[in-house]
């Protein structure tokens, strides 16, 4: 906006940005570091690995202690268990919101918009109870996946991309014939890439980053999400291995690693629907 | 508990949303009738049928749950539920821990919303110019908010561990107990740990109201003679008030529903529940110890919380709205 104000204080405007950089990145950077350190002494110098004190014996310890593998395999099947209901169900539910009329619409749009307010939280008692104790769905996938299968926000998304196309070309794919799936699939959902993408993104870093409810309905160690067994570790399992601090630091970068990796490929992506949402509540 | 909200509500899912576009009015309004009413229907109904037994279904147990005696059974048995009336939610709202979590609300509150609102807003400002790096920043302060809460709690338990870095740092001046063990600042780092994870996202909220802000309403500013502090809080301030209410109704949300940071970072909202939230005592109660009908209750005095504190803080920026016009 007012790039003419800009220039005047823009060395303290940078110094204000570059203190804030620092603030926000160094716990990354000490993460990263320490992960790679034979012993972990806590000090400001250990952030940067150096070669001789580091090695990978800290992803060899968690990796013992949890087992990372079955880790990021349940992590796995949760995350994409979660994309495959919202990027099939919602976009279904999506579609119709926006482009066909039926009875209860906006009964239902405006509980899509309700649900968003209601904080998972308040919910995990009955859940537990009726997924866990009433349904018998503990220590199961279908039991980790069940309330987040479909992403409301995502649905969300996918309708206002939806509404945003021109009718026209739906009334011509209609006057050729076309059934609502086939125009679906031919005409609605090629043109959505780009809230396809932005809503697979925005739906993945919900069930990979998502502790609670994995912790509630998963006791057994095999089926744990690695947010889960490394929170176990943190806890329970710390003295099973030689440098504790080393280890849980090289769990935490795994465990953030997928999401970073995928935020920083599509950055405007993440930023531009959360804030959208985030307007709209 | 929902359906009254929902039926209130139900008109403004036929009015298109302003960022929608010009289109869709056209479309919903006139053009073509409902041929096949049906298929909308099937082609809803998976998610009607989620939010059916995700959402309306638990609400509505819950609240029953809080009237009534409740034991955790074995899946198949039946086991007798009676009515108790309130004695639930005066169990609840005799509870010491329970006020005490309440409290630590206020304490979040208090330390969250200021420090939220000042450094998103200070942030927002320098970015909201032309600058190298501009790309490089926005990215460095959202990459907490994209970020594992266990990873991240991970690194601050280290941080702030009685021998960790900032303890190294602060030397003599280091507190004692430790920072996560003692009852006065245990909940203030919990604060500023959840104020660090999520301001990448106020900072991107405080841009976007930025932009919006009309240029003429600095110009006058200018030809006023107002000086760069004077036109912050004159024209900056007033013009991103809208974005200062959601920061203060998210963090009433946030506060009271905070579990990962008092569980990990605090080992279980310790010292002795100086960190514990309303959420951490709802899993303590409800299944560590098998009290769900508390719990339940608990949760329902939650949501009225809630739903109170965020009314009083809209009700309080719409009052100043009417001012400022």
């Amino acid at each position: 906006m007012n790039p003419s104000r800009g220039s005047a204080r823009r060395p303290l405007s940078l110094l204000v940005l570059l203190l804030g950089a620092v603030v926000f990145l160094f716990p990354f950077l000490y993460m990263f570091g320490e992960s790679l350190q034979k012993a972990t002494t806590g000090d400001l110098g250990s952030a940067i690995p150096r070669p001789g004190t580091s090695g990978t014996q800290n992803y060899e310890a968690i990796n013992t202690a949890i087992s990372l593998g079955t880790s990021l395999i349940n992590s796995g099947i949760f995350t994409m268990g979660v994309l495959l209901c919202t990027l099939v169900l919602g976009v279904l539910a999506g579609y119709a919101l926006a482009r066909l009329h039926f009875r209860g619409r906006g009964t239902l749009f405006a509980s899509l918009l309700l649900v968003q307010t209601v904080p998972f939280q308040l919910l995990m008692l009955p859940l537990y109870v009726l997924v866990v104790r009433d349904y018998g769905l503990g220590d199961s996938y279908l039991g980790m996946i069940l309330p987040f299968a479909i992403n409301s926000t995502a649905v969300f998304l996918f309708r206002q991309f939806f509404l945003q196309m021109p009718p026209e070309l739906f009334e011509q794919a209609r006057i050729d014939g076309a059934g609502e799936l086939r125009i679906l699939w031919r005409v609605a959902i090629p043109m959505a890439r780009p809230a396809l993408l932005t809503g697979t993104l925005l739906t993945f870093i919900g069930p990979w980053n998502e502790f609670l409810w994995p912790f509630l309905v998963t006791k057994d160690a095999s089926m744990q999400p690695l947010a889960v067994s490394l929170a176990g570790f943190m806890s329970n399992l710390r003295g099973t291995v030689e440098n504790p601090a080393g280890a849980l630091m090289a769990g935490a970068c795994v465990l953030a690693a997928p999401a970073v990796v995928l935020f920083l490929l599509f950055q405007r992506h993440f930023t531009q629907t959360n804030i959208d949402s985030g307007i709209k509540g | 508990m929902s359906l009254p909200l929902i039926s209130r509500s139900q008109g403004s899912g036929h009015r298109p949303r302003p960022q929608s576009g010009g289109h869709p009015s056209r479309s919903q309004g006139g053009g073509h009738r409902p041929r096949r009413p049906s298929l909308g229907a099937l082609f809803v109904s998976p998610y009607a049928l989620f939010l059916l037994v995700v959402f309306a279904v638990p609400l509505g147990y819950t609240v029953w749950m809080s009237f009534h005696r409740f034991y955790f059974t074995a899946p198949g048995a039946d086991v007798d539920a009676p009515w108790v009336g309130l004695a639930n939610y005066v169990d609840v709202l005799t509870d010491p821990v329970v006020l005490r979590s309440f409290l630590n609300i206020g304490i979040f509150l208090v330390i969250n919303v200021p420090l939220t609102v000042l450094l998103s807003l200070t942030l927002a400002s320098a970015l909201n110019a032309k600058l190298p790096l501009r790309s490089f920043f926005r990215a460095a302060y959202y990459l907490p908010y994209v970020t594992a809460s266990v990873a991240l709690v991970a690194v601050w338990s280290f941080l702030f561990g009685t021998d960790g870095l900032v303890n190294k740092l602060l030397g003599d001046l280091a507190p004692d107990p430790s920072w996560l063990v003692n009852s006065t600042l245990a909940m203030p780092v919990v604060a500023v740990f959840v104020t660090w994870k999520g301001l990448g996202f106020f900072v991107m909220l405080y841009l976007a109201a930025l932009q919006s802000v009309p240029g003429e309403l600095y110009e006058s500013a200018a030809v006023d003679g107002a000086g760069r502090v004077r036109t912050f809080l004159t024209v900056t301030v007033p013009g991103v008030r809208h974005a200062t209410t959601l920061v203060t109704v998210l963090a009433i949300i946030t506060g009271s529903n905070l579990f990962t940071e008092p569980y990990l970072l605090t080992g279980g909202g310790g010292p002795d529940h100086a960190s514990a939230s309303p959420v951490l005592i709802l899993y303590q109660k409800g299944i560590e110890q098998a009290h769900p009908d508390f719990a339940a209750a608990l949760g329902v005095v939650l949501v009225l919380f809630v739903v109170t504190l965020s009314l009083i803080a809209r009700r309080f920026t719409e009052k100043n709205d009417k001012k400022g016009a």
